[in-house]
């Protein structure tokens, strides 16, 4: 590593509930974006000049969010036109992707200041609008026998012997943290509220979050993806696991990952640019992990991938002081835990995308401004964010504070 | 004046209307040399042709197109695939396009079935008239061959009706009536009289002189339901996969392929996808699956059909009046099926009121299909009035044929035997509808063991369509011929076979729940071996299926075998012999209509694996590959076949092949269990039989009929 890749800001939009009667869902995800590069440069007074480039993750990069989104967004942000622009998509490990991405660009020393992060209007652009050969092209699909994600976090459980009540009982705890979270206003820093050309507010805080979730009301969901298992997934998903009697299918929109619109934005830079530029670095990317582990499950990458990030740290689990996994599903969280041997007490201690939601492009930089804010609040070190990612890819970053 | 073009009838009226006739040589038209040459020849001819305002054509055999030439097809060996694709293209598709971009409307008369590459020449045709009849039937079942339909099939159907509607018509392959072709949008127009067919097709013609051009050749077409930007297209091809999966658990090249050409043929021009297509087929030409299924689907089966095991030289004869003894499962089950063939049945129990009981079975099956709307009650009464139940064996006189189906019990069995033979009318048969005992003990007691023969039936009998009779020593052929008929009659397909413990199926078929019970016993997961079982394609898993036997059965019939002091002479079970023994004598698990067997039957409708099972055998340490529990499974089925073979147990290969497809059960990929061998290759059988015999044990070392086979440098045909 030539030089540290510092964060100087991390922030973020709230997240609108991701459909059409969704506070976000009038707002064009160019906008999402630019309101936030344009929040950046307010807060720090930052000269755009400076800034080599801006890396965005985004999952479904077609229509109005397609063409290089993040360069348009830099030219719709008034950015100066010297400033790149470029897209990027490791599906739901996008946003954090270009977190480690922008890390390498400067700790390679050869960029000095990067914004990374992403974004993702799902109630505009929705989930699967990009098609892709995996899914859709039949011979590649039979080739690799494509199981839709639920049903992966569904044979996690199975395999586990995790009940309906296990991942219902994560589910709210999710609820319950993001919600005294929100009312405590430990996302207010990072929070940036989304507003109409006039100035007018049209949203201030996440709106997902249902704080009075109960074991009831979340026992009476309906599983969301055993019709899918019974028209074959089930059978591809165990011709993999013979083992497996049956799937046991206990995810339902109540224990899995909401869908919601949102962007994000993280400033990195060398520390030469801060000085320059008059930025106090509040924490530093240790170290990035990639890897990918059985595509048809495709939901077991994380844990692997945070052994791989602690190894190449020389670290310990004991010397990571926060954990943020993205709760795909309860059940992703649950095994993520458990792969590491972690309590719930240090993971997603405010909360995580069951409650607030997950804009697939967007969510990676979002979890590392949250955790960043949880490490200054506690005035604790080190943090480890980490995300499932489609294919059976695991993505894991280790950051601390300096 | 008409003319002849290699086996084409070509005649043009003074109207400008050329008449294309179908007569090639044999009894039938197919797509093979003789076509290719007449169909470009005749092409080439329209194109030069002066003032030709449209073409028909029809066939003058009786039935349209029969489709590809199986025979040259099944005989292309693998690396002939460019040679394929080259007269695929050049040979079959090119004239078709040819044709189809004729400036003038050309009509297709369907006088007769247009299957195949019948029906993909009508595709290429602007127009489709078919004959109202019920000898006509329209349909693509390449699929069925494991192949697809490669001239231009895929491509144009999709095109026509789109992805939604051509999927199930490619995928499933069905032989579809007239009129639901039509619905479908295969067939345009129907005549009620064939002769009217040509007429109707030139006044359709002379109507339309603009529709000349095939929707997709128009400027702006587009495929109904939308091409591949079309979510609801990528939807359908996106799942696609896996509803296949479920039904063909990966084992059936064809219909995948099948989806990946529909696939492009809604992403890409029609030419190239016409092209892709010619790919595809080429590829599976060659692919030992469609080899089994073009030979023992096709080619054995229509052998086995068309009466190959029955004798020569006796007159065919039905069954006017049938007795049956014992009115249980099989019992009613049998008088079901011959009084649903028209046979008058007498079904004789031990009391009335047991009889009574077994007609009520047919009365059952009826009222389900009355209100499927398959029946009438009419129907119902018709079929009920044709069964006599009775406990009177005097009810029995004048019967053609008697089965006897009561309880597998050797002087129970004598004892029937006896009572209702004198009954028979002259030189009638009697037959018994034995699995396990051997057809000469039981002919023993009869008076005319000339006329006793096995008739062995599968359950449900309404549903099993095959039928093993089974030739004990002293069987007259005359009686096997009427065995036969009688078979045919009540539309069972029949396999002969010579008299030997537990025949062929039920012999071949305690071998795979033989070694599912060894793979218990020695440590694995009992799930997992159902899993394997269903992945090499056996419709249940050997555990799953021997709780639906019945372990009391299994225990029963090595007891009978036991005092007969037979068994283990023919195939070995020993392992689940003992098995089910001390499931029944330690615990009481008869299987699954005795309390539950290997599995747990919940009261949902849902089973899951009874718990104890894992302490008395699961080990956590046992690790064995995939591969070789799927191999144990389906080679001991495989050499017990080739067993029967050499020991003169079947009478012949496609018996065989037909009867372990259709009554054990033996995956439709693998061509039956001796034509497995063939596309797997002797040698590298022999190789693999050894190997697992070398690890697994002497059941696997490779009979000798294979080395013999080897060295005559052949195959098993």
């Amino acid at each position: 590593m030539t030089q540290s890749a510092y964060i100087y800001d991390a922030i973020r939009t709230p997240r609108g509930k991701g459909k059409r009667d969704g506070s976000l869902h009038e707002v064009k995800p160019v906008a999402l974006g630019a309101g936030l590069l344009r929040e950046l440069q307010r807060r720090h007074d930052l000269d755009t000049a400076c800034v080599d480039d801006v890396v965005m993750g985004c999952v479904s990069p077609v229509g109005e969010q397609g063409g290089d989104i993040a360069k348009t967004i830099v030219q719709f942000a008034d950015w100066h036109e010297s400033v790149a622009g470029v897209q990027l998509d490791r599906f739901c490990a996008s946003g954090l992707e270009a977190v480690n991405i922008a890390a390498m660009k400067i700790a390679s020393g050869w960029e000095e200041l990067v914004v990374a992060g992403g974004v993702e209007s799902m109630s505009r652009v929705p989930m699967g609008a990009a098609g892709g050969a995996w899914i859709n092209d039949p011979e590649v699909n039979v080739h690799d026998g494509a199981v839709p994600q639920g049903i992966g976090a569904d044979t996690i459980a199975t395999i586990e012997g995790w009940s309906r009540e296990d991942v219902d009982a994560y589910a709210q705890a999710s609820q319950l943290r993001a919600a005294a979270a929100r009312a405590s206003g430990y996302f207010d820093r990072s929070v940036v509220p989304v507003r109409d050309l006039n100035g007018m507010p049209i949203l201030e805080s996440d709106e997902f979050i249902k704080p009075d979730t109960s074991m009831d009301v979340l026992g009476q969901l309906r599983p969301s993806f055993a019709k899918m298992g019974a028209i074959g997934f089930d059978d591809l998903m165990l011709r993999k696991y013979p083992n497996l009697p049956a799937i046991d299918h206990v995810h339902t929109p109540g224990n899995s990952s909401g869908i919601v619109d949102g962007a994000s934005a993280v400033l990195i830079g060398s520390e030469q640019a801060g000085r320059d530029l008059d930025l106090a670095p509040r924490g530093r990317i240790v170290t990035t992990a990639v890897l990918a582990t059985d595509p048809t499950i495709m939901l077991t990458g994380p844990g692997p991938a945070a052994k791989k990030a602690l190894q190449k740290a020389g670290m310990a689990t004991a010397d990571i002081d926060l954990f943020e996994i993205n709760e795909a599903f309860a059940s992703v969280a649950l095994r993520f835990m458990k792969d590491l041997d972690i309590s719930h007490e240090i993971t997603n201690v405010n909360g995580g995308a069951i409650a607030m939601g997950h804009p697939l492009g967007a969510t990676g930089a979002m979890l590392v401004g949250t955790v960043l804010d949880e490490l200054e609040r506690r005035n604790q070190k080190r943090a480890l964010v980490a995300l499932c990612v489609g294919g059976g890819q695991g993505i894991a970053t280790i950051i601390e504070r300096v | 004046m008409a003319e002849r073009i290699n086996g084409f009838i070509y005649d043009k009226d003074s109207d400008g209307l050329v008449t294309v006739t179908m007569d090639m040589d044999g009894p039938v038209n197919a797509m093979n040399g003789q076509y290719r040459v007449a169909m470009a020849e005749t092409v080439t001819r329209l194109e030069n042709e002066k003032d030709l305002k449209g073409v028909v054509i029809t066939s003058a055999k009786s039935t349209f197109f029969a489709g590809g030439d199986l025979r040259a097809l099944s005989s292309v060996a693998p690396g002939e695939e460019a040679g394929q694709f080259e007269m695929i293209e050049g040979g079959v598709k090119a004239p078709l396009r040819r044709l189809e971009k004729l400036p003038v409307p050309v009509v297709a008369a369907i006088n007769g079935a247009a299957l195949g590459g019948g029906l993909e020449i009508c595709l290429a045709c602007n127009h489709r008239i078919a004959w109202n009849s019920p000898k006509v039937s329209i349909g693509l079942p390449e699929v069925t061959l494991g192949l697809l339909p490669g001239g231009g099939g895929v491509v144009r159907s999709i095109h026509m009706l789109g992805l939604e509607k051509a999927l199930p018509i490619l995928m499933e392959g069905r032989h579809m009536p007239v009129n639901e072709a039509r619905e479908a949008g295969l067939v345009d127009q129907m005549e009620e009289i064939t002769t009217n067919l040509v007429e109707a097709a030139k006044q359709w013609i002379v109507s339309n002189p603009d529709a000349w051009q095939q929707s997709w050749d128009k400027k702006g077409h587009r495929i109904p339901g939308g091409d591949i930007w079309n979510p609801k297209v990528t939807q359908t091809l996106s799942a696609a996969p896996a509803m296949l999966y479920k039904k063909t658990r990966g084992l059936l090249p064809a219909p995948e392929k099948i989806l990946d050409v529909a696939a492009q043929a809604v992403t890409v021009d029609i030419d190239t996808a016409l092209r892709y297509e010619s790919r595809a087929l080429a590829y599976l030409i060659t692919t030992p699956q469609a080899i089994n299924l073009i030979t023992t689907g096709f080619f054995q089966m229509n052998s086995v059909k068309s009466g190959a095991s029955r004798p020569r030289g006796v007159e065919r004869s039905t069954v006017k009046k049938v007795g049956i003894l014992g009115a249980g499962m099989m019992g009613q089950g049998i008088a079901y099926a011959s009084a649903r063939a028209g046979i008058q049945v007498v079904l004789k129990d031990i009391s009335l009121e047991a009889a009574e009981k077994g007609k009520a079975y047919s009365a059952a099956l009826l009222d389900r299909q009355i209100e499927r709307g398959r029946k009438t009650a009419d129907d119902k009464q018709q079929l009920l009035d044709r069964i006599l139940p009775t406990a009177d064996d005097d009810e029995l006189r004048g019967c053609d044929l008697i089965v006897e189906a009561v309880f597998e019990n050797i002087e129970l069995k004598a004892r029937v035997t006896r009572q209702a033979e004198p009954f028979l009318a002259e030189g009638g048969i009697f037959g018994s509808n034995t699995s396990t005992l051997p057809i000469g003990q039981l002919a023993e007691v009869s008076a005319k063991p000339e006329n006793f023969i096995g008739i062995h039936f599968f359950s449900p009998v309404d549903k099993m369509p095959l039928i093993e009779i089974i030739c004990g020593r002293q069987t007259s052929d005359e009686t096997l011929a009427r065995a036969f008929d009688y078979a045919q009659q009540i539309r069972k397909t029949p396999i002969v076979v010579n008299d030997s413990l537990g025949f062929f199926t039920s012999r071949v078929f305690s071998t795979f729940l033989d070694e599912g019970a060894r793979l218990l016993v020695e440590g694995l997961d009992p799930v997992l071996i159902d899993a394997m079982g269903k992945k090499i394609g056996m419709p249940v898993g050997p555990l799953a299926i021997q709780d639906e036997v019945s372990q009391e059965l299994t225990r029963k019939a090595a007891e009978t075998h036991r005092e007969m002091g037979v068994l283990g002479s023919k195939g070995d079970n020993s392992c689940n012999i003992a098995v089910c023994e001390r499931l029944i004598g330690e615990f009481g698990r008869g299987g699954r209509y005795h309390g539950g067997g290997y599995y747990e039957y919940l009261e949902d409708g849902s089973k899951q694996v009874w718990p104890t099972l894992y302490e008395l055998y699961f080990r956590d340490d046992m690790e064995m590959p995939e591969g070789d529990i799927g191999d144990r499974l389906l080679f001991r089925q495989v050499i017990e076949s080739l067993k029967c073979l050499q020991e003169g147990v079947l009478r012949s290969v496609a018996d065989g092949n037909v009867g372990s497809l259709l009554g054990i059960g033996a995956p439709s990929w693998t061509g039956g269990f001796i034509q497995f061998v063939n596309t797997y290759g002797l040698q590298c059988f022999i190789d693999r039989c050894e190997a697992l015999a070398e690890q697994y044990g002497e059941r696997f070392r490779a009979p000798q009929i294979v080395r013999e086979a080897l060295e005559q440098g052949g195959t098993f045909h």
